[in-house]
């Protein structure tokens, strides 16, 4: 997804003042004119004059191009929902991990991106069941990571 | 004598040993799929890492990278399509070579010229970094505050693309860096609450968001073309050489040490130096014209000079604790885990560590010669390999990876974070090198301002007061306003 430089020019602007807005609010050190507030203050400032620039040169090249140019992908609705599945597979495991554990998550999530990615049913079983149990073994056998068992807990090996 | 025998020691550990021979060969998997780079080959060991001792550790990320950079030739060599960024330039030619038939000659040129790179690279970084630390041993916050807004700035300057966007983006690391309970008031920064930010942005999830997930983002956002399987491959890989490298025995010397150079800058990484000096090698040819048909020339160089340029990266990363390109940002974030904060300290602290990095380099060099042999043998069968199997793989290893670090789910969260942003910011020209050092250097650049501004009471000037501070100073603060000055010249120029 490609934008004109006027985009993120103003999203700096934006991100650059609130920031500073809530470095101004950071205690100072004693008896000192700067704290911690001085460096995210110089940051914000350095963010805003790029933001301002950047505006400048999208304005100039508005000519050239469209605002937002969102590229080959979006074309091919096959794409967005890949993009959108893949980001929801990890917010679902993210979310639900404590729940369900690894193991049956990793499952779900490896055969659905390969069979959305063009394997074919069996190889994408067999794909995702030796993986996942390759990366179990590997970090919470191996390296001792406590990969959370889930509903899998009264058969935890 | 007696810590060469001790790092000798740590490094000739069998398990040490057995550790680096499957990194390189994961090295050699990675750096050969298309798409999948030396950078996210590194950023996909450090969960393991986590679990070893230092030199192994640091064992490890060394054979990954060095075989790495090699193995994005193969690709690039039959298919034209580069395996790591680093062979880039060189891809065309090494392409035409192939199709001339002479595809074993040109991965023998790569390999070889890569082993001598890197050995270069290696002599350079084993007597330069002990030397520039008994100086570096002086510095104050003052000088360590203007190294690294020298290293950052190089690296905003070197970095692909825009440099305004450059900028931004080390300011966006910068930013990310000041996340967290802060180094001189102990006040809790943009945390909203969250007890889980209090300790700052866990690196390792931020550093695997930004180079895995990223590329697993980017593939499934591209249409992507399938691969041909290249034919099994003609000849004998080393037939010929050895008149090849003596007829161009300068540029071997010449790409090595242009890239071990280049490697030293911070911010400028492998395929920077393949670029810079494939350059060199075409404006200084004999028969310029020669070059992208097929002529082993500028191959030389730059084969030479990707490889030489890794080992470069790391003098001043462990001898200042700044990173020569985002491979060495990794680096030192494993370091700062480890416990073995780079600087000139840890030279005097553990210097048997330090050797036996060295030596790592050394070793990790000499078995690319086998392994980078047995794998353009195998590489009709690594190519084989669909990326449509591979990145569901990564993904959910890049999971289990960020979860590992602090075995919470909230670094899965700061990895998917990154990940989509350094996503977006590939896509709009924004290079994500700088934001990765501003995240590695920012606290570093910020207790160091912080301590001089307070030991100079305010005081501006006081960044000018020491000798070698005020150098320092002096270029940095050229550096930022070289543009300036140009671009007034020219408009002035432009007037008459």
């Amino acid at each position: 997804m490609r934008f004109n430089n006027a985009i993120p020019g103003a999203v700096l602007i934006v991100f650059a003042l609130a920031e500073i807005a809530y470095a101004t609010t950071f205690p100072r050190l004693f008896g000192q004119n700067y704290g911690p507030d001085l460096f995210p203050i110089l940051i914000g400032v350095g963010l805003l004059i790029c933001g301002v620039i950047l505006i400048f040169q999208g304005l100039g090249q508005r000519a050239a191009g469209p605002l937002v140019e969102v590229g080959d992908w979006a074309q091919n609705r096959r794409n967005v929902v890949n993009i959108a599945i893949l980001i929801g597979c990890v917010v679902l495991y993210i979310l639900a991990s404590d729940a369900l554990g690894f193991i049956p998550l990793s499952l779900f999530i490896l055969t659905t991106l390969l069979v959305r990615f063009g394997s074919g049913w069996r190889t994408s079983l067999i794909l995702a069941t030796a993986t996942t149990f390759i990366i179990h073994t590997l970090f919470a056998k191996i390296l001792l990571v406590p990969l959370p068992w889930g509903i899998l807990l009264p058969v935890a090996w | 004598m007696d810590t060469l025998l001790k790092s000798f020691a740590l490094i000739s550990d069998p398990q040490t040993l057995g550790v680096m021979l499957l990194a390189a060969m994961f090295g050699l998997f990675v750096g050969a799929i298309p798409g999948l780079t030396a950078t996210m080959a590194t950023a996909l060991l450090i969960p393991f890492t986590f679990f070893m001792d230092p030199v192994p550790a640091i064992a490890a990320i060394v054979a990954t990278v060095a075989t790495a950079i090699f193995a994005g030739d193969i690709p690039g060599a039959l298919l034209r399509i580069p395996g790591t960024p680093a062979s880039a330039a060189y891809c065309d030619e090494t392409y035409a070579m192939t199709k001339k038939g002479l595809a074993q000659r040109a991965l023998g040129i790569a390999l070889v010229t890569s082993v001598i790179g890197g050995l270069t690279g290696s002599i350079l970084l084993s007597l330069s970094a002990p030397r520039l630390a008994e100086f570096a041993i002086q510095f104050s916050s003052f000088e360590y505050f203007w190294l690294a807004s020298l290293g950052l700035s190089c690296a905003v300057i070197i970095s692909t693309g825009s440099t305004l966007k450059g900028f931004v983006s080390l300011l966006i690391g910068l930013f990310i860096a000041t996340v967290g309970i802060d180094g001189t008031a102990g006040y809790p920064r943009f945390t909203f609450g969250s007890v889980e930010l209090m300790g700052g942005v866990s690196f390792i999830p931020a550093m695997i968001g930004m180079f895995a997930i990223s590329e697993v983002l980017r593939y499934v956002a591209s249409n992507r073309t399938v691969i041909d399987i290249p034919q099994q491959i003609e000849g004998s890989v080393f037939k010929g050489l050895g008149a090849i490298l003596k007829k161009y025995k300068f540029n071997v010397l010449r790409g090595s040490s242009i890239g071990a150079v280049v490697g030293v800058l911070p911010g400028a990484g492998a395929d920077i130096a393949a670029w810079i000096s494939y350059a060199i090698a075409k404006k200084r040819s004999k028969e310029p014209e020669k070059f992208g048909t097929g002529h082993p020339e500028g191959l030389v160089d730059a084969g030479a000079a990707n490889n030489a340029s890794l080992a470069g990266a790391w003098v001043p990363a462990i001898v200042f604790g700044i990173p020569g390109d985002s491979i060495t940002a990794i680096v030192i974030g494993v370091l700062y885990m480890k416990g073995m904060n780079p600087g000139p300290m840890v030279f005097v602290m553990n210097p048997e560590l330090i050797y036996a990095v060295f030596m790592a380099f050394f070793l990790a060099n000499l078995a690319l010669l086998p392994l980078g042999f047995a794998a353009i043998k195998l590489s009709r069968h690594v190519l084989r390999v669909p990326r449509r199997v591979l990145m569901p793989i990564i993904l959910v290893f890049s999971m289990v990876g960020a979860f590992a670090i602090n075995n919470t789910v909230f670094g899965i969260t700061i990895m998917l974070a990154l990940g989509i942003i350094a996503y977006l910011m590939e896509e709009n020209g924004f290079p994500v090198a700088p934001a990765i050092l501003g995240i590695v250097l920012g606290n570093m650049i910020e207790d160091n301002f912080m301590a001089s501004m307070i030991k100079a009471d305010g005081d501006l000037l006081g960044f000018f007061s020491r000798p070698i501070a005020a150098t320092l100073g002096i270029m940095t603060l050229a550096l930022w306003l070289a543009p300036l000055v140009t671009m007034l010249l020219r408009r002035r120029a432009r007037r008459r």
